[in-house]
């Protein structure tokens, strides 16, 4: 009951006239920060940090919760209008997100992303209430072997996401897996990959890199070459009317993956090393295999945009819980806070809950304020972006260049990352002529480097016993699972073989 | 690209010259924001020292131009020191450091790094480390340790071969006939989780990184590897009532790139000085555990000069 | 396009027999005791690409591939002449980076693109080249605080006095 009491406290705070002012401010710069390629929340976390100095701490906290969630919704925006995953947390939302957009059903694809993010972000924040401190031992829980099983079935259900053509889908993962193990390898301590011993490669090939040069650069001069540049976006429309049936249509058909999406994303958000990305990557994997019609998935389903949405909403809030209850943070963004709450003078850790209660609290309280205005001023500025998507294209086009240039420094800022980027740009544009899955090797440099790892540390652990993810509690039915997940489709395509109805024959 | 940074460093030299003929000047200062590169990732130990320095330096309105925090953890800080080595404006350059600043250049020899070529700036502190263990090992003192590592199969966390504490855990082996399974984290933060979630048995990091679970009852300091006991852990005794002469520390140091003209290395000292003399960092210091050791720009250079060849004996003996 | 299939899976078995000698720096075998060793993972995944390329030459030989049946040509006249204005273009803004500065090379990037790819007006052309570069300034300088690249020596007399009024 003391919980409740200082979580009301904390959205009264919140719901002052001049922290209504911060939030909303909060939230739209968050929105645009998220909505740019190459710029997510730790950014706007970042800038802000230096500021929580110079206003009270309380009204700091709430400005910074403002930003977070802006730009957790913002991050979809140019997933779908651009078609360029702006975080490796909304890769997914780019699978089902730009095909609804190049039908012209950009506005449901943005409604659909902003509702399941809100119901993503209040399921989760009631989680948070309700169970924080008793997860923080699951979170505890799970070490190396259960990571790694954790990144097993992120992989398992992705199988069949990749094209018709296997040794080409295959090799994409691969390529990515290897890509993912550039820089420097961590078990031994020494160099990896470092390509004609060019510094730039020193701190390894950011996914963003990867993700803007395939998107943002490929796939962007396979359209135009492809549609000989007479291409329209979408012929979408924007009105009250329009967005309130787009509403029910989204939420119609992506209840499901919302639903999948804000509890998978919230469990597998809280696990420090794993994070929103694999939450928001498995929900849409599992989305896709329970929906009635998983054909429908990549080509534009609202429940495709639903699953990732609301778990990467969830995943981030749930994120925070590491941070809180054990101090460790679960994500860049979160790492920078955690800094932050060390400069106002707070210990983050298992007494941060008995001690400083308000602060807690009050955190979480500004959080479902937060989520509550984000996804109005979301929905109030999804016209903007249709209004962009209606730009003839010869303008829409050098302006994703630019921002994917601008995107590709700032994630790194290092000009070594804008030349790698190019260079995947006119590698991928002639993949994907030939028909090569490039989603698979995007996805694959994101889980890399917490697979590779994991799998060794595990097996330094066992002295090189292969059978430590069978038999840890955890990790065994995760591992189990996963295997069956892999060998399913595996099978199936054998079988199909074996009967001679190849679909590759077609 | 060669020539045009041969061509500054002339101009460079020119400038300085000139300077000083012309008597003193006004004080310089930066007239773009300054790049404050960090060597290491988001999140970590030096990461949040730098944020924190550079709130400080928001905070009380000490520069004319921002300092903006830019993070090169790559190669283990390698990419940091290269971004230094050649950076084109080294009077808008200045580094946060931690020990692979002595560490990464005697490993990977092929960079052509000497730090000695680096302007000194300040030294901000040094961070002890401490040997922890898990509160239901039931250890409680460094001997009941020893016996219980003496049984084999003892395994323990870090942030890597070649990282601070796992040249403290291999002086422990050698000093006292250990063998020790040690697994690499990506940074402190994990180390300290998986100590707590029993994931590994034993850890050797600062006090900073661990503290919470430390006020929590959930981890044991064992021993500290300081030169004097902590005045936050007044009850852990050192590695030098042990008997072993060996104490270690992390720096937390700024120092300039090479190159780097006199007068902007005075403006960064004067301005680290008036940063290290703020209430801010003072409580700072205090709350994180980290024991202050100011030092001179001359009295920094003889450190590195020790620290270096005290690193290249510590790696010598983990056979690197 | 059936030639251009089976000159990519060639180009990119070299990748990976590269990457794959590129691994063998580290130790690619097992380490009793301790499991795979530091080049180990990049080096059989590599391996796995390796044989995905050999399938897909197989595939190309039987032509069960789409692509390596299409008689189609790779990139026509239209597509090399994208390539060549989009993707020169694209090159040449990422080179003048290093010249003119981020924001100047943006510029002179949207002048391009807008008045000699699209055929927009100069004034569309005028309006939109000189506003984004601003508004990019505005936005990642004063507000983000992340300096973009400020290009050759002879910028920086501009960016400083600029710098005077932003900061």
């Amino acid at each position: 009951m003391e919980i409740l009491g200082l979580l009301t406290d904390g959205v009264l705070v919140s719901l002052m006239p001049i922290n209504i002012l911060l939030i909303v401010i909060g939230v739209t710069l968050g929105l645009f920060i998220g909505a740019m390629p190459g710029l997510g929340s730790v950014n706007g976390v970042a800038i802000l940090l230096p500021i929580t100095f110079l206003v009270p701490p309380g009204s700091a906290i709430i400005f910074l919760a403002a930003i977070y969630y802006g730009a957790m919704y913002g991050g979809a925006i140019s997933s779908i209008t651009l078609g360029i995953p702006g975080a490796s947390t909304a890769v997914a939302t780019t699978f089902d997100g730009r095909p609804l957009a190049m039908k012209g059903r950009a506005s449901l694809a943005l409604v659909t992303a902003a509702l399941a993010s809100f119901i993503g972000g209040t399921v989760s924040n009631v989680l948070f209430t309700i169970f924080a401190p008793m997860l923080a031992k699951v979170a505890l829980a799970f070490g190396p072997p259960e990571i790694f099983a954790l990144m097993l079935l992120a992989f398992a259900t992705f199988v069949g996401l990749g094209g018709d053509d296997i040794p080409k889908t295959i090799l994409s993962i691969c390529l990515g897996l290897v890509f993912a193990a550039v820089g420097f390898d961590e078990i031994s301590g020494a160099p990896r990959l470092v390509f004609f011993d060019i510094p730039g490669f020193l701190h390894g090939i950011n996914f963003l890199v990867l993700a803007i040069g395939v998107y943002g650069i490929g796939e962007m001069i396979w359209t135009i070459e492809s549609t000989r540049g007479e291409i329209t976006t979408t012929e979408a429309k924007m009105s009250v009317k329009g967005i309130v049936n787009d509403s029910k249509e989204g939420m119609k058909r992506g209840w499901k993956g919302t639903a999948i999406g804000s509890f998978l994303g919230f469990f597998v958000g809280i696990l420090p090393a794993a994070g929103a990305t694999p939450g928001s990557l498995m929900s849409y994997g599992v989305a896709k295999m329970v929906a009635r019609k998983p054909g429908e998935f990549g080509k534009g389903h609202p429940g495709g945009v639903a699953a990732p949405e609301a778990a990467n909403n969830s995943a981030s809030t749930g994120a925070m819980l590491p941070m809180l209850t054990l101090g460790i943070p679960g994500s860049p963004t979160t790492a920078i806070l955690l800094g932050g709450m060390v400069i106002w003078g707070l210990t983050p850790g298992p007494r941060l809950f008995i001690e400083q209660p308000d602060f807690v609290w009050g955190l979480i309280g500004s959080f479902y304020v937060s989520n509550f205005f984000a996804v109005l001023v979301n929905l109030a500025f999804i016209p903007l972006f249709i209004w962009m998507l209606r730009m003839p294209f010869t303008v829409l086009a050098p302006l994703i260049f630019v921002l994917s240039v601008v995107g590709g420094y700032a994630a790194t800022q290092d000009m070594h990352d804008v030349w790698l980027m190019l260079a995947f740009g006119f590698g991928a544009f002639f993949l994907r002529k030939l028909d090569y899955p490039l989603a698979p090797a995007v996805l694959a440099i994101v889980l890399g480097p917490i697979a590779e790892p994991t799998l060794r540390q595990s097996l330094l652990l066992s002295s090189g016993d292969a059978t430590i993810f069978f038999t840890r509690p955890i990790a065994g039915p995760i591992t189990i699972i996963a295997i069956i997940l892999i060998l399913l489709p595996l099978l199936k395509f054998i079988r199909d073989k074996f009967s001679g109805k190849t679909k590759r024959e077609v | 690209m060669k020539i045009t940074k041969r061509l500054f460093v002339k101009l460079a030299g020119a400038t300085a010259l000139a300077g000083a003929l012309a008597g003193p000047a006004a004080a310089w200062e930066p007239t773009k924001p300054v790049d404050f590169v960090i060597m290491a990732g988001a999140g970590g130990g030096a990461d949040q020292i730098a944020r924190f320095l550079q709130s400080v330096a928001e905070k009380k309105d000490l520069m004319n131009r921002p300092l903006v925090p830019n993070n090169k953890g790559g190669g283990s800080g390698a990419e940091a020191l290269i971004a230094l080595n050649t950076s084109r404006d080294p009077d808008h350059t200045i580094l946060v450091t931690l020990n692979s600043f002595f560490t990464t250049p005697l490993r990977q020899e092929n960079l052509g790094i000497d730090v000695m070529t680096f302007s000194p700036v300040a030294m901000m502190g040094v961070d002890p480390f401490i040997l922890w263990v898990h509160k239901d090992s039931g250890i409680t003192t460094f001997e009941e340790w020893l016996e219980e590592v003496k049984k084999g199969g003892y395994v323990m966390g870090g942030t890597g071969k070649g990282q601070e504490d796992s040249l403290v855990i291999t002086y422990l082996e050698q000093a006292f006939d250990l063998d020790i399974k040690y697994i690499p984290y990506k940074g402190g933060g994990d180390v300290a989780k998986d100590l707590a979630g029993k994931q590994v048995m034993a850890t050797v990091n600062n006090p900073s990184e661990t503290k919470g679970f430390y006020a929590n009852g959930d981890v044991v300091p064992l021993l500290s590897f300081s030169d004097e006991r902590m005045e936050a852990f007044p009850d852990v005794p050192t590695l030098k009532e042990k008997g072993a002469d060996f104490s270690y520390y992390n720096q937390r140091a700024v120092v300039g790139a090479p190159g780097q003209s006199d007068e902007a290395a005075a403006y960064y000292q004067d301005l680290f000085e008036t940063i290290y003399e703020t209430e801010e960092w003072q409580n700072y210091m205090d709350t994180e555990s980290i024991s202050p050791l100011w030092l001179s720009p001359e009295e920094q250079k003889d450190y590195w000069a020790t620290q270096v060849e005290r690193h290249k004996e510590l790696l010598a003996a983990m056979g690197e | 396009m059936r030639l251009a299939e089976i000159i990519t899976a060639g180009v990119m078995a070299l990748l990976s027999i590269y990457l794959m000698w590129k691994s063998t720096e580290l130790n690619v075998g097992y380490i009793t005791g301790e499991g795979p060793g530091g080049g180990a993972w990049p080096f059989w995944l590599s391996g796995i690409m390796l044989i995905c390329t050999v399938m897909i030459a197989i595939n190309w030989f039987r032509r069960t591939s789409p692509p390596s049946r299409s008689k189609e040509v790779l990139l026509d006249g239209y597509g090399r002449r994208t390539l060549v204005l989009v993707g020169g273009g694209l090159l040449g803004f990422i080179a003048l980076v290093n010249i003119i500065s981020m924001y100047g090379a943006m510029l002179v990037f949207l002048v391009y693109y807008l008045r000699f790819l699209g055929r927009h007006s100069w004034t569309l052309t005028g309006i939109l080249s000189i506003s984004l570069p601003v508004t990019f300034f505005l936005f990642f300088e004063a507000v983000m605080r992340i300096t973009l690249p400020k290009g050759m020596q002879f910028t920086e007399p501009f960016y400083n006095y600029l710098n005077t009024i932003i900061y």
